[in-house]
């Protein structure tokens, strides 16, 4: 039981090599199977997401949620599905066939395609690159694309709109979640995310750089389009956005591919942060490992479904300017401290580099607050203004 | 045992299905009656007047811009961060001297207003 990972190969190789098939194939019949295990898993788990996301959020709101299918609901989302599933495929006559086409498949490359480097467990993993980090950013810019290339094949003015949208946001809040990944690969000193998860073994990353972690789930948050950023579909502006032409199970790719990348937000926050697999006894049963690998992304997912359901969504200029005034020049000034603290107490201690980068931490925290904190409070000119307005009229 | 990038390609190739298949199944099981007001652009209920790809403003572009420009020099960060610690503390000196650079490069886009939502 110790390393079912390990155990699960080795019997199919023997059940392989015993079948005949040659050991020049086996590798490429492993890489296969590890693929189509972790997409078609990672797809499942979909159907889980979206009932657990309706579930609490109901709760949040003092409602029961989905309670008729299935025991407490949980076919529900499989109800929804085929129903999806069986409703008429409409295409939009005008616009850009192609890219309409395109646009789903992309959406969902883009976010299953991260599942290919995240480490489960210690003996657990697709692939462990020696670029790790730099893949993760690479794979879930094709989403971006994917919702760029619908709004504009839409031939609709509000998922133009909503692709615009995408242009300003997703764009936007790149910049602080690439500052923000840099800070554990500075602490580790790799790029590999096995790497990042077994320098994590003695101190986990969000205690040493509290911040960095804090940064990365405002703008993954942001990332992945999700309540409080929902700008790009924000119903009651622009109805759907850059999804509005799209149905039947075409529109349901898309959801499929935001829920997954809300929840690999929080397999990504687990490894780069909350040390992936460690825990006690994990290095030497890794199935215990995946076990808590587990546990610490719904913890960081559960962590997104609260923010949806606690926060008002922002206005366009709030968002881009707490990104670009605040984020951005608060990881740039942690990038400079992690990097001088770490590097001039390279021969100390790991207790005391790690209290030391939790003070730069603070430290910068606290600066930013100073420096930029007043300005994200002053309400938008125009705004000000009729708000007065329309106060004097109830007054 | 095959490369780390042929994995990578295999696992990239294989999840075009993942998402194709639940779609063509959508096509095959869903009925087809295409009409007139179906084939309209889903917006008001009344009919779209002008073409949908207007003009849009300059901000956006604008933001694209300093993305671009921030997100190239911060891709040079990340062998910066994997080597800083092998070099003598004169590497870390002067990666936090180019991150002060980009900064400098911030605030000059802010003092001109470029990041200002108009």
């Amino acid at each position: 039981m110790g390393d079912l990972f390990t155990a699960i190969t080795n019997l199919l190789r023997g059940l392989l090599l015993g079948a005949g098939v040659p050991a020049a194939y086996v590798p490429w019949i492993f890489a296969v199977a590890r693929a189509f295990v972790l997409g078609v898993s990672g797809l499942t788990l979909v159907i889980f997401l979206i009932w657990f996301e309706r579930k609490a959020i109901a709760r949040m709101q003092d409602r029961i949620g989905p309670n008729r299918v299935g025991p407490y609901g949980l076919l529900q989302t499989v109800a929804d599905m085929l129903k999806l599933l069986l409703k008429e495929d409409v295409v939009p006559p005008r616009g850009d066939r192609i890219l309409f086409h395109l646009a789903p498949i992309l959406a969902v490359m883009g976010v299953v395609g991260l599942w290919a480097v995240i480490p489960i467990a210690a003996t657990a993993y697709g692939v462990d690159l020696n670029v790790g980090v730099l893949y993760l950013i690479a794979a879930g810019t094709l989403g971006t694309l994917g919702i760029l290339m619908a709004g504009w094949s839409s031939d609709n003015k509000f998922a133009l709109l909503g692709a615009f949208r995408t242009v300003a946001q997703l764009v936007s809040y790149e910049v602080p979640t690439v500052l923000s990944l840099l800070v554990p690969v500075i602490l580790a000193g790799t790029m590999s995310l096995n790497g990042i998860v077994s320098a994590q073994g003695a101190i986990w990353f969000v205690f040493s750089a509290p911040l960095a972690a804090a940064a990365f789930l405002i703008a993954s948050l942001a990332e992945v389009a999700r309540a409080p950023f929902e700008l790009l579909e924000a119903e009651s502006e622009i109805v759907a956005g850059f999804h509005i032409e799209y149905s039947g199970i075409r529109f349901g790719m898309f959801f499929a591919a935001e829920f997954l990348h809300a929840f690999t937000i929080g397999a990504m926050l687990a490894v780069l942060f909350l040390g992936g697999w460690q825990g006690p006894g994990a290095a030497q049963f890794p199935t215990l490992g995946a076990i808590y690998f587990a546990a610490k992304t719904f913890l960081c997912y559960f962590l997104l479904v609260w923010a949806r359901a606690t926060f008002p969504r922002i206005r366009i200029d709030q968002m881009l300017n707490f990104c670009w005034t605040v984020l951005t020049p608060m990881m740039l000034m942690l990038i400079c401290a992690v990097v001088l603290v770490n590097r001039a107490l390279a021969d100390s201690t790991i207790l005391l580099r790690a209290a030391a980068l939790l003070g730069a931490n603070i430290l910068v925290g606290f600066s930013t607050l100073a420096l930029f904190g007043r300005r994200m409070r002053r309400p938008h000119p125009h705004l000000h203004a009729r708000v007065g307005v329309e106060g004097e009229r109830i007054a | 045992m095959i490369s780390d990038w042929a994995f990578i390609g295999i696992f990239l190739f294989l999840s075009i299905f993942f998402p194709l298949v639940p779609i063509l199944a959508g096509v095959l099981l869903g009925p087809h009656k295409p009409g007139r007001v179906k084939a309209q652009t889903y917006e008001c209920g009344i009919e779209t007047r002008g073409p949908s790809h207007i003009q849009f403003r300059a901000s956006y572009y604008l933001y694209a811009l300093v993305f671009l420009i921030f997100d190239v020099e911060i891709v040079f960060l990340f062998p910066w961060a994997v080597a800083y610690g092998k070099f003598p503390l004169y590497a870390a000196v002067e990666g936090v001297l180019f991150i002060l650079l980009l900064g400098a490069g911030l605030i000059y886009a802010w003092r001109k207003g470029g990041l200002a939502w108009q």
